[in-house]
């Protein structure tokens, strides 16, 4: 299949499906991380526990949910609950991987999506944490989906809205937040990045088909740690981008 | 308990538990008929400057025909607690948001508020006081507990903290470093049900988002129902009711009262019409044409439900899928 049989946002979603293991828990968020689980439930995950923040625990995504508390959320679900419920559940280490999204990220995987500029006297107001501060808080490892460029991969974000490393190795944990939780991957359409175990910096991991280190390292506007072997990411099957297709996003909602 | 950081936000609505606790032993224990119109709850309950809260998720069991009412009574200068999509935007267009203790507002998977930014940008909205949606949650929770906070590992480390008006101290117990959330008594909670009997005994089917926390911190409670059903329906299912009526003190019928928002397993969210909104929104002008038309323009909620049409209504009933 040619590089080009797919767009950015198949993608983002093959590669984040990927990263959701058979028989784990998952916090799924509003977009991509629900087409990437119920992508993963049809391919290598059927028992992916998804988990919604308004109270919906095990759906089965056979259709696709537009936001995170409509029905879909708990379609066929084990638990039809409440949010008290769901980010208790995470606080008490249930939960495995949670997906995030911002306007900003830094070296260490701070989230900005409170504001641009100054928080009194914004340039821009953006919706603010959300569900996001909590599930950055309390998963064991957090997945950041993102647009790749340098506005976005900035080295300081405006606003710390929700929890990376930090200021680095140990930060976390001076600040209370459960030890051993924290960024795990970060997937753009440039690439798919993890953390320094030493340093806790975004270190580069594999580059999306077609796309070169450099212009990773381009489109980030802090230093990435470069390996010496940078693997290159497997683009979408043609099983995957089918099942996306035909079953996950039929209506093309979002592809 | 050493305090080691304090948020430097406002506390905007300040936990007084002793007087809240005075507030529920005055109110009516006695099962009363609550039913009213909108306009009356609005005009009775919601006055200049007080904090308010609805009950929602996203667009999901919006409480949109007491929102629209707030709207055209014009019920200014109001703080509010602050997680939704459609029903925080139209107050924020209207004008009548003076803070905000915020978790979200945006418009999910069509983008960020317009109406936010143009509100917050220009300091009309003056306030700004931030907080994780859990948050928001559990200040409810520790409000319903009666306490005067609940402690809790979100926010720690962050700039949430930081303009939120918690505080961080060392657990007396285990020595970690845990933050303190003030519990958040609303003057007044709105919550769209289901249904509900006359004297506000209400339940909701599906997801309960934080209906049993919002109701039990409100010192006042409005209530819009689907429908009002007998007595002895809740009687038949009382392990299905969420909120006894004795925090309810207005009872209202509201039926399609979440549109353009969904009720699950009742009617599935106008589509065609938050994109209407969506787009209107963009411009202050065209904002103001589409509050003229469908709040201002129309008298009350029945009036609202005919300028949609019994076409369309029955429309959004006939895609609900099968169970």
């Amino acid at each position: 299949m040619s590089e080009k049989a797919f767009n950015p946002t198949e993608l983002l979603i093959c590669s984040a499906s990927r990263l959701m293991p058979d028989n784990t828990t998952a916090f799924i968020g509003t977009g991509v991380p629900m087409l990437a689980a119920s992508l993963a439930q049809k391919m290598h995950a059927p028992n992916l526990v998804t988990i919604f923040e308004f109270g919906g625990t095990g759906a089965i995504l056979d259709d696709l949910p537009m936001a995170v508390g409509e029905r879909r959320t708990f379609h066929k679900a084990v638990v039809a609950s409440g949010i008290r419920d769901i980010v208790e559940t995470a606080q008490r280490g249930f939960i495995e991987y949670g997906f995030l999204g911002g306007a900003q990220i830094d070296p260490f995987g701070n989230l900005n999506s409170t504001v641009i500029g100054d928080h009194d006297h914004p340039k821009v107001r953006l919706p603010g944490s959300g569900g996001a501060n909590d599930v950055g808080s309390h998963c064991w490892q957090t997945i950041a989906i993102m647009r790749h460029d340098r506005r976005r991969f900035v080295e300081k974000v405006d606003f710390i809205t929700t929890p990376g490393y930090l200021t680095g190795p140990g930060a976390r944990e001076a600040a209370g937040l459960p030890p051993g939780t924290g960024p795990y991957r970060v997937v753009t359409t440039l690439a798919v990045m993890g953390y320094h175990p030493d340093t806790k910096r975004m270190m580069l991991l594999a580059t999306q088909p077609g796309v070169t280190v450099e212009q990773v390292v381009e489109n980030t506007g802090f230093q990435l740690v470069i390996p010496d072997d940078v693997e290159r990411n497997q683009p979408p099957t043609e099983e995957e981008l089918r099942i996306l297709r035909e079953e996950v996003d039929k209506d093309r909602l979002y592809i | 308990m050493e305090v080691i950081q304090s948020g430097i936000g406002e506390l905007i609505q300040p936990p007084d538990i002793n007087a809240f606790r005075e507030w529920n032993r005055k109110k009516q224990k006695a099962m009363v008929d609550k039913r009213m119109t909108e306009a009356e709850a609005v005009r009775r309950f919601i006055h200049d400057g007080d904090y308010i809260g609805t009950e929602l998720y996203g667009t999901v069991r919006c409480p949109q025909s007491v929102v629209n009412e707030i709207v055209r009574q014009g019920v200014k200068d109001l703080r509010v607690a602050g997680q939704g999509v459609y029903e925080l935007d139209i107050l924020l267009a209207a004008g009548l948001v003076k803070a905000l203790d915020i978790t979200y507002i945006g418009l999910e998977v069509y983008g960020i508020s317009n109406c936010l930014r143009r509100e917050v940008e220009s300091g009309r909205v003056d306030t700004c006081i931030e907080w994780s949606n859990a948050g928001i949650a559990w200040r409810f929770k520790a409000a319903a507990m009666g306490v005067p906070f609940i402690p809790v590992r979100s926010m720690l480390g962050t700039d949430t903290l930081k303009y939120s008006a918690a505080k961080v101290v060392e657990c007396p117990f285990t020595g970690i470093p845990i933050c303190l959330l003030p519990a958040l008594v609303l003057d007044v909670g709105i919550i769209h049900v289901h249904r509900a009997d006359m004297y506000g005994n209400a339940q909701v089917d599906g997801i309960q988002g934080f209906c049993a926390e919002l109701a039990r911190a409100s010192k006042t409670l409005i209530v819009s129902t689907e429908e009002i059903v007998p007595n002895e329906e809740i009687r038949r299912n009382p392990d299905r009711t969420l909120i006894p009526y004795y925090l309810v003190d207005a009872v209202i019928e509201a039926p399609y009262g979440s549109h353009p928002g969904e009720m699950c397993y009742v009617y599935e969210r106008d589509e065609e019409h938050i994109k209407e909104w969506v787009e209107a929104s963009k411009d202050p002008e065209t904002t103001q044409t589409y509050l003229d038309k469908y709040i201002y323009g129309v008298k009350d909620h029945q009036e609202y439900l005919a300028l949609i049409g019994e076409e369309r209504l029955q429309y959004l009933k006939q895609i609900v899928p099968e169970r």
